[in-house]
């Protein structure tokens, strides 16, 4: 665990100009600490702040100079209060040097571990770069960053800079910028160091990597072009999806004294025969059986192994063909990257020669892989060549795999052009639509492209430990909301929407959609669009989880029909053979209910109406749902309110239906008194 | 057995509404394959591949055998009869003449084929003669009409089933083109008459009726003589009729086993487009890797199905308990408690939406941004009228403008970031080879993508390139060894079929396993082609210099050091292991005093693996002393 331990030193640019992207340095910083957290908590972070008014380091004390930066926190194992600490990262007031802020980190690191842990020790720096750099003491500031990066290459150090670009940058900032971002941009050139820039507050989020993973090589062995030529290649995964981590079940069964209890749960797999439940299948005497047709064939492992298909481990070429008899959705997997054995220059120069012939020919390679012996299939799949523009990284290749015949299903549609004309667009909506995909733009050629992959974070992931955090503290806490900056991932950017309005709105006016009405009403419920008030994504939750049902039902759906709703309904709740049911009967019941005040035309359904929600709320009271009842009532009324069906709650009124109150059914939360005054209140607020 | 696609997609032009209906119909086959046996059918051979003369029966035989073995691995629910007419012994329900059903116990007459069935056809040579017999059944005198009556058996057979659920057919086998030619005047007009009659109620019934012929070497099967009243054929399809059928024989024989997927919608989609204005689309699984089929733990002993129980037992007590409602993570130090509800709210960002982002140029999605097979989108006015309008519009604005929509995506377990990529239609002779619409790519996270090209380059030299002349010898390389015609069709899963190909020859004992071609490895004849070694050759030159022998010995000496290495520790285990007494240590159960280290000198001296805990390896050492 020792060995792959990292220690990473964060140098932050708190200076005025930094002041409004703090907030999201702060949840980059913390998400990278809790995921070392949860992934690899021996690792060691140390944080620097620099720009601050105070200066406090060991340098300015040793050597002098280094003026307003701050070691904020001492290279330490990670814990819960670093996280705490980078949530709230002082501000600071004055313009800093982040020249100064590197060579601390530097020393930090030097003095922590001198020259061992080498390649495992991380310098990440955030700033604006829109801050101007000392001139050093002596010689000019290349040499400077010349004997910097060539003590971090001894040491085994690595830089990864990253550069928040905003849009506008002020005339007399211009120089300072491009000053230094050449300053930076000498670091990739003289050691291990990475500069990326990023435009938004999105990308910043995804700028570093919040979790290391060391990389594992899947092949290392020839790539062969024929017997005579083969290039030693190593073959590495380029994206493997990160997956939602896998919790542990939680058991609550040690009693609360025992303090060293692990809580875990415990699964166990046991064979019965099916004949006697009684009798249990030792593992030795399973066998795995196959189904050919209606029967089952035994087949025993030994004999699969004897006559099984057993390629031989390799990597060959079969041919190179036009990139445009490959088509981008025939990719099926996560990617790889062949590189050249980093330690065979000849390799290298092969691998350059024939990813830039193949760029510039418009040509893939398809290759046959076994990656490893003994493994029981073959893949096929085409190498794009992936030329690089950095001097210090190598040419390489990529590889997808590609279906074999067995995985393609072939599906007919109907072409377009066949289509009625009622359903194509004709010449003035092709234009909309044309000014719509121009407008809609996410990269223009003067900005940064938005929600580039290489930058976007996951926004399930983020919120999972953004709540595991939270949960740590207050264990009861409820799922936040997506956090604003997640949004721009999941949803589309408002900005973005309101500078484009017109394309959009002309779209809109070209276009009409409505709802098919030949369609059932609780079919077209489920289509109605969320909008993300908190009403209706309650009601969202419920249409879906109906289509749920619906789905899985298929045409056997118990339906409460329209004619005898609550005899349905009644004997829908009363059937025993799956808890189910009665979820699903006050589900239905409300959907009906819902229905009838909609289609009511003045008040015509509402006795009908009534009987439903009479015959629910008994049915609530009887099943000791009473929060079903009330969130529906409360919900109903709501309604009622927002689309001029007033009269509606005028008549429950009269009619005197209540909420369920604690002394009906003692699961509720509703005293007698406020379920009494319940819908009289609402009667007296409006107006 | 394969429906002509082009046949069944016919009228696709109209109306899309069609399209679920379509997709509803018919899920299974009800197929009664009716197999001539008269002895002209046995006399008239016909020279195959292996230089065996076949008889047009056992052409029909195997054809029929090879279809339902693919069938069975397609894990189709077909359900199949074999009815032979013309025949000396009758075995039918009606009782009625020169027709015989065949079949085997446990099975009835129309049913799935199984191994049994298959198997017992198979050796039908072996005892058709004794059991069945071939004899005419229409002859001049006699009323009885074979061809009457094995249509009214089959017709039979099929009652079972609706017609809504199940496609019912009738296959015909014969290469007597006039089986009433024997028959003169107003006899052979009254047979015609009613047989024509079977046919006409049969297919009233929804039963398609359709002739496999097989012709003579000096003389064609003439549809017209009889057969193209029968299946209704007329003008120019007459003419195309009889080479068509053969191909659809090969076909039938030829297939490639492969599981037949229904065109089914994974899922309803509510694609958001603008401020609230959203449209209706389906979601289809078009390309999806094929697993092996699933398999079901049995007993040895019995052969019979087990039946798997999972049980939760709590780690502290052992207390058996039910599924437990929460789970946990541990987090500075603490166990963090998250309800099942929790989990999928944190995951619910985005339930049954897709949302448009925007817009990008092709050029931004590279070739790394994948993660999962794609999925395909098809409008559909079902709910939404107007669907299909917008998303042609945009599509059509996609293609013309070359960008690709980036949009998100979420179900209730599982949210993402995808590319919307519109691929035009692309039709050939045979079809539709790319229908139009747009592929689902799941774009990855920054967290998803690794930079394992940047993990070498720490060293200040620069990373040498390739220099005109070498890239220029690489393109003429790349052009010697061009594939023209590459579609990933093309190629068959070896393994899968090598799979299938076994279950097969398990389920029906067959001797000798059949030979599975893998189609995947390098073609290399044509590599040792001299214009292709010349390129090679020039190649190597250009970038190894005449030192590509010397690189390949560089990395074995590379692996020999490593090894080197790994025999110096080796021996000295040797030597640390020769200070031991093992045998003494052993047999007073000492071993376990010794260190791990010490354990190790004799592992690592012998050979054997050196993990695992302290009891392994002092187990390991005693099996291997065979104590």
């Amino acid at each position: 665990m020792a060995r792959n331990k990292e220690a990473l030193v964060l140098l932050l640019d708190v200076g005025p100009s930094m002041h409004h992207l703090l907030p999201e340095v702060e949840k980059i910083c913390s998400m990278i600490v809790q995921k070392k957290l949860v992934y690899s908590k021996y690792d060691e972070v140390g944080v620097v702040l620099f720009g601050t008014e105070e200066t406090e380091n060991e340098l300015t004390m040793e050597v002098g100079g280094y003026e307003h930066v701050v070691v904020l926190q001492n290279i330490k194992v990670v814990d819960g209060d670093l996280v705490e600490t980078l949530k709230k990262i002082p501000r600071g007031t004055l313009p800093g040097d982040f020249l100064d802020a590197i060579v601390v980190g530097m020393d930090m690191l030097i003095k922590k571990y001198s020259s061992t842990n080498k390649g495992k020790k991380r310098l990440c720096l955030i700033t604006n770069g829109l801050s101007p750099i000392k001139d050093p003491y002596e010689g000019s500031k290349e040499d400077q960053v010349n004997a910097i990066a060539q003590q971090m290459t001894s040491h085994g150090m690595k830089l990864e800079s990253v550069v928040v670009r905003e849009s506008v940058v002020l005339d007399e900032n211009v120089s300072v910028m491009e000053e230094n971002d050449r300053i930076l941009n000498l670091f990739p050139k003289r050691t291990c160091a990475k500069m990326v820039f990023v435009e938004s507050s999105t990308s910043l989020l995804g700028a570093l990597k919040t979790r290391s993973i060391s990389p594992v090589t899947i092949f290392r062995g020839d790539l062969e072009i024929s017997p005579k030529l083969k290039i030693k290649v190593w073959v590495y995964k380029k994206t493997s999806e990160e997956k939602f981590p896998t919790l542990k079940k939680y058991s609550d069964k040690a009693p609360s004294t025992d303090k060293f209890a692990s809580h875990e749960v415990k699964v166990d797999f046991e064979y019965k025969s099916v004949e006697d439940a009684n009798k249990v299948v030792p593992p030795e005497q399973r066998i795995k059986g196959y189904q050919y047709g209606p029967q089952v064939v035994p087949i025993s492992a030994d004999e699969w192994d004897a006559v099984k298909f057993k390629p031989e481990k390799s990597v060959k070429v079969l041919g190179f063909t036009d990139s445009s008899n490959i088509m981008r959705h025939h990719y099926m997997k996560d990617v790889n990257i062949f590189i050249a054995d980093p330690g065979d220059q000849n390799a290298i120069l092969a691998v350059s020669a024939l990813a830039r012939a193949m760029k510039e020919m418009h040509k893939v390679a398809i290759l046959r892989c076994v990656w490893r012996q003994g493994q029981g299939n073959v893949v096929v799949g085409a190498l794009t060549p992936n030329v690089s523009d950095n001097d210090h990284v190598p040419d390489s290749f990529y590889f997808n795999v590609l279906p074999f015949a067995e995985d393609v299903r072939e599906f007919q549609f109907p072409s377009f052009s066949n289509l009625p004309a009622s359903l194509l667009p004709d010449e003035e909506q092709q234009e909309a639509a044309d000014n719509f995909v121009k407008m809609l733009d996410l990269a223009p050629s003067d900005k940064e492209e938005m929600l580039q992959p290489d930058f976007t974070p996951n926004p399930v992931l983020e919120r999972f430990y953004n709540y595991l955090e939270l949960k740590s503290k207050h264990p009861d806490a409820a799922v936040p909301p997506l956090d604003k900056t997640l949004k721009r991932i999941t949803e589309p950017d408002p900005e973005l929407l309101a500078k484009k309005k017109s394309a959009i709105d002309s779209l809109l006016r070209h276009f009409e959609v409505k709802q098919n009405p030949k369609l059932k009403k609780s079919m077209k419920r489920m289509r109605e669009k969320p909008s993300g008030s908190d009403e209706e994504d309650n009601y969202r939750r419920i249409t879906s989880k109906n289509k749920v049902d619906l789905i899985e039902n298929g045409v056997k759906v118990e339906k409460i029909g329209d004619l005898t709703p609550v005899q349905d309904f009644e004997l829908m709740m009363s059937r025993r053979d799956n808890p189910e049911w009665i979820n699903r009967a006050i589900t239905e019941m409300k959907n009906k209910i819902h229905d009838l005040i909609e289609d009511s035309i003045e008040g015509d359904n509402y006795p009908k109406a009534l009987d439903l929600l009479v015959a629910l709320r008994k049915g609530c009271i009887l099943e000791q749902e009473p929060k079903q009842f009330n969130d529906f009532l409360h919900q109903l009324c709501k309604f009622c309110l927002e689309h001029d069906l007033r009269s509606f709650c005028d008549f429950l009124a009269s009619k005197g239906i209540t909420l369920i109150s604690k002394t009906e059914a003692v699961d509720s939360d509703v005293t007698e008194e406020e379920a009494r005054n319940y819908l009289v209140k609402r009667e007296a607020k409006p107006e | 057995m394969e429906l002509d696609p082009d046949d069944v997609f016919r009228d696709d032009d109209d109306d899309p509404e069609n399209e679920a209906l379509r997709q509803r119909a018919s899920s299974k086959e009800l197929v009664v394959y009716l197999v001539d046996a008269s002895p002209k059918m046995f006399s008239t051979k016909c020279p195959s591949e292996d230089q065996k003369d076949e008889s047009h029966f056992q052409i029909s035989i195997s054809c029929i055998l090879e279809s339902w073995k693919t069938q069975i691995i397609n894990r189709s629910y077909n359900e199949v009869a074999v009815c032979f007419f013309n025949t000396r012994e009758k075995k039918n329900l009606q009782d009625l003449n020169s027709v015989f059903v065949f079949n085997v116990a446990d099975r009835e007459f129309l049913d799935r084929p199984t191994a049994k069935f298959i198997k017992e056809l198979s050796r039908l040579e072996e005892f058709f003669v004794k059991e069945i017999g071939s004899q005419h059944g229409i002859v001049s005198g006699s009323r009885e009409n074979s061809l009457y009556n094995a249509l009214w058996v089959a017709q039979a057979l099929l009652r079972k089933g609706s017609a809504k659920t199940a496609d019912k057919r009738i296959l015909i086998f014969t290469d007597e083109d006039d089986p009433f030619g024997n028959i003169k005047g107003g006899a052979k007009a009254d047979m015609t008459r009613t047989t024509l009659q079977r046919v006409k109620d049969a297919q009233d019934l929804g039963i398609s009726i359709e002739l496999l012929p097989l012709s003579q070497l000096d003389r064609e099967f003439n549809v017209s003589l009889f057969y193209a009243d029968l299946i209704g054929l007329q003008g120019e399809d007459l003419a195309q009729f009889v080479p068509a059928a053969g191909e659809r024989m090969e076909d039938m024989k030829y297939q490639l086993r492969k599981r037949m997927f229904k065109k089914r919608i994974v899922r309803k989609l509510t694609f958001s487009v603008a401020n609230g204005v959203s449209i209706e689309v389906h979601t289809y699984a078009f390309i999806r890797p094929t697993v092996l089929g699933s398999i079901t733990w049995l007993d040895s002993v019995t052969n019979q199905p087990i039946k798997i129980e999972r049980s939760f037992i709590c780690a502290d007590t052992g207390a058996l308990m039910q599924e437990p409602p929460k789970h946990f993570q541990t987090y500075k130090n603490q166990n963090v408690k998250f309800s099942v509800e929790e989990l999928s709210e944190i995951k619910r960002v985005s339930t049954g939406q897709l949302r448009l982002l925007g817009f990008k140029p092709l050029s931004c999605l590279k070739d790394y941004h994948n993660l999962r097979p794609s999925t395909f989108i098809f409008p559909s006015d079902e709910e939404v009228i107007g669907s299909t309008r917008i998303f042609i519009a945009l599509h059509r604005s996609m293609i013309r403008l070359n960008r690709f929509a980036v949009a998100f995506y979420g179900t209730s377990s599982h949210s993402q970031l995808v590319a919307l990529v519109a691929q035009e239609e692309i039709i050939d002779s045979g079809g539709q080879v790319e229908p139009p619409g747009m592929h689902m790519i799941c774009l990855p996270y920054s967290d998803d993508i690794r930079h394992a090209e940047e993990l070498h380059s720490g060293t200040n030299a620069a990373i040498p390139r390739a220099n005109e002349d070498q890239i220029k010898k690489a393109a003429a390389l790349i052009k010697r060894i061009d594939l023209k015609d590459f579609s990933v069709y093309q190629f068959a899963n070896p393994g899968l079929q090598r799979h299938y190909a076994i279950l097969q020859a398990l389920a029906l004992e067959e001797d000798d396993l059949p030979e599975i071609k893998d189609e995947t490895v390098p073609d290399e004849e044509g590599l040792a082609r001299p214009g292709v070694v010349k390129a090679i050759e020039e190649f190597k030159l250009s970038v190894y210099g005449d030192k590509y022998d010397e690189s390949d010995n560089a990395g074995h000496k590379k692996v020999s050091e490593a090894s080197k290495k790994r025999k110096a520790l080796a021996d000295g285990a040797v030597q640390k292991s020769a200070q031991y007494n093992w045998d003494a240590l052993a047999d007073s159960g000492k071993l376990k005093d010794l260190t791990v280290v010490e354990l190790k000198f004799y592992l690592s001296a012998h050979d054997l693996p050196v993990s695992g805990k302290k009891e392994d390896l002092v187990k390991r050492i005693l099996t291997h002393m065979g104590k």
